[in-house]
């Protein structure tokens, strides 16, 4: 088959960004590569609002921010297969894909973006006991149903974490005519943004258990209701705080996990933190012509930041396919995190390459009030910020400018931490 | 003297809004980080708003369920009137996305509009 400059893996938001910015960077050839129907990945079942308040500065819907992009990528005439599941990346950039009119069939590319996003925590992973009766939904799988197929999956629900697919579903199962019992989140704090605490279980008077969890499913063949119980510091569920809660489905958004399997198949090196491959600041991969971004790379919570990480990714790739010269670089700069930051994107920089300020993402590992986050270069303290609240459920940001990373002599390594004042 | 502490839901930093009232009437906003928070603390106190979102049933086209929305925030005491609206109505492809599916919902003065196009 034809080949690419670049091959995209993945029609979501991460991919119709990178494509569109890899050819706005004057790359020929992009070929998106989509397993569904149609492109715009998860966007399309997100039918709330709240996207795109960053990047187009207005309040939309899920498919109407894929819609700007999927419009913007037919605008600039990038190729697309639909029905399209890669099974194979090789370490020399062949892709291999399936699908039903061409069978099995293989793309030489001369750069892949990784942009398969990511997939909800099953039941089988989260030890609960009982019988497998119908009834047990992860979020998204019951979000897709109601929105895109119809289905309404039950009428009397119970939601096991509140991640913010849960607290969205919990909204919408309210509206539809179901009644929501109640939300358990086995940590101490909410997995989801506030806003959707607020706008989707406190408008609609639905409980938000902390620190609990579902220890027993009741019902053979159809859920017939939960039980429910107070866990103790160590998530241990505390003997006597068992609730029985009657209700005929359980959904589960108890963790969204990067989509990786494709990226170990080729060697791709991967942060154990967040199930996503390391990367350079140019979210080059430890392939050389392998990039990722969105949430392959790591879970987000807003879908614009998904957006500008995979703009940066595919630009990042058009150059690459101009200019690789195979050489390789001085021996990049480490970026580390350190204290309640649990991971960074990216992990190297190669400090003489940068032409714009550098953007470190990361997460924090607690709840932390009046925290501040620090960065130093090697010793020296560059940033200080004073933040009033940190939660783990929110993506944090900092950005360091160029000058600051090249004016340091023989810098080794940058170090982001997250300390209580 | 009042106070209400809200959580500002205008964009997904959720600023934590602290509102200072005196019969009713806002005095103060504080905690917002930018002009969204005061607008959404000062209609919280006093007459709370929400965009409503949900599907309606297209017949003929290439999907069987259309995403739609009120075009701007209806007040929340109208969001199951406007849901019960919604549930009743079905449209026939082919739907432009900003299409007005629903005008006036629930004598809100406000459309219901498509998220999407089907064809």
């Amino acid at each position: 088959m034809k080949s690419y400059d670049i091959v995209i893996v993945g029609g979501g938001p991460a991919g119709l960004a990178a494509a569109i910015s890899a050819t706005n960077a004057g790359c020929g050839s992009c070929l998106i590569l989509e397993r569904d129907r149609e492109l715009g990945g998860i966007l399309n079942q997100c039918i709330h609002n709240g996207f795109g308040l960053h990047t187009f500065k207005e309040e939309l819907t899920g498919p109407e921010y894929a819609s700007r992009y999927i419009e913007r990528a037919m605008e600039l005439g990038i190729e697309y297969r639909l029905g399209t599941m890669v099974i194979d990346i090789s370490k020399d950039l062949v892709v291999t894909a399936i699908n039903r009119e061409d069978g099995c069939f293989t793309i030489p590319a001369k750069a892949v973006i990784l942009a398969m996003g990511c997939r909800e925590r099953p039941r089988g992973a989260l030890n609960i006991p009982g019988y497998r009766p119908a009834g047990i939904f992860s979020a998204g799988t019951a979000q897709r149903l109601v929105n895109m197929e119809g289905y309404l999956p039950g009428k009397k629900i119970v939601i096991l974490g509140s991640g913010d697919i849960g607290l969205i579903m919990a909204r919408r199962m309210t509206l539809e005519g179901a009644s929501v019992e109640c939300v358990a989140e086995l940590m101490p704090y909410s997995g989801g943004l506030k806003r959707n605490i607020v706008q989707c279980l406190d408008d609609y008077g639905i409980p938000l258990l902390l620190s609990h969890t579902v220890t027993d499913i009741a019902g053979r063949d159809r859920v017939e209701g939960v039980t429910i119980a107070q866990v103790d510091e160590h998530m241990k569920p505390v003997a006597g705080t068992e609730v029985y809660y009657e209700c005929d489905t359980l959904m589960l958004s108890t963790g969204l996990i990067p989509e990786n399997e494709l990226s170990r198949a080729a060697g791709v090196e991967m942060n154990p933190v967040t199930n996503g491959p390391l990367v350079s600041e140019t979210f080059e991969t430890s392939i050389p012509g392998i990039f990722a971004c969105g949430n392959v790379l790591h879970v987000h919570d807003l879908v614009d930041f998904v957006s500008e990480e995979a703009q940066s990714a595919g630009r990042y790739a058009a150059e690459h396919v101009r200019h690789n010269t195979g050489e390789k670089t001085a021996e990049p700069v480490t970026v580390s995190a350190h204290g309640g930051a649990r991971y960074t994107v990216p992990n190297t920089v190669n400090v003489k390459k940068i032409n714009a300020p550098l953007t470190i993402r990361f997460r924090v590992d607690n709840v932390y009030k009046d925290a501040g986050i620090d960065v130093y270069l090697d010793d020296e303290r560059v940033l200080h910020l004073k933040k009033r609240i940190l939660a783990p459920g929110e993506m944090e940001q900092v950005t360091l400018r160029k000058e600051w990373l090249q004016s340091k002599q023989d810098l080794r390594n940058i170090r982001v931490c997250v300390e209580r004042e | 003297m009042e106070k209400r502490e809200l959580i500002c839901i205008g964009c997904p930093m959720g600023c934590m809004l602290e509102v200072t009232l005196d019969n009713g009437d806002v005095v103060s906003v504080e905690g917002n980080t930018c002009k969204m928070g005061d607008t959404y603390a000062r209609k919280e106190v006093t007459n709370p708003t929400r965009i409503v979102t949900s599907t309606v049933v297209v017949d003929g086209g290439t999907s069987t369920r259309l995403p739609v929305k009120t075009a701007c925030d209806v007040p929340k005491s109208a969001i199951f009137d406007v849901m019960e609206q919604i549930n009743r109505t079905h449209v026939n492809s082919p739907v432009k996305i900003g299409e007005v599916v629903i005008a006036n919902t629930a004598g809100t003065g406000v459309d219901v509009i498509a998220t999407r196009s089907v064809s």
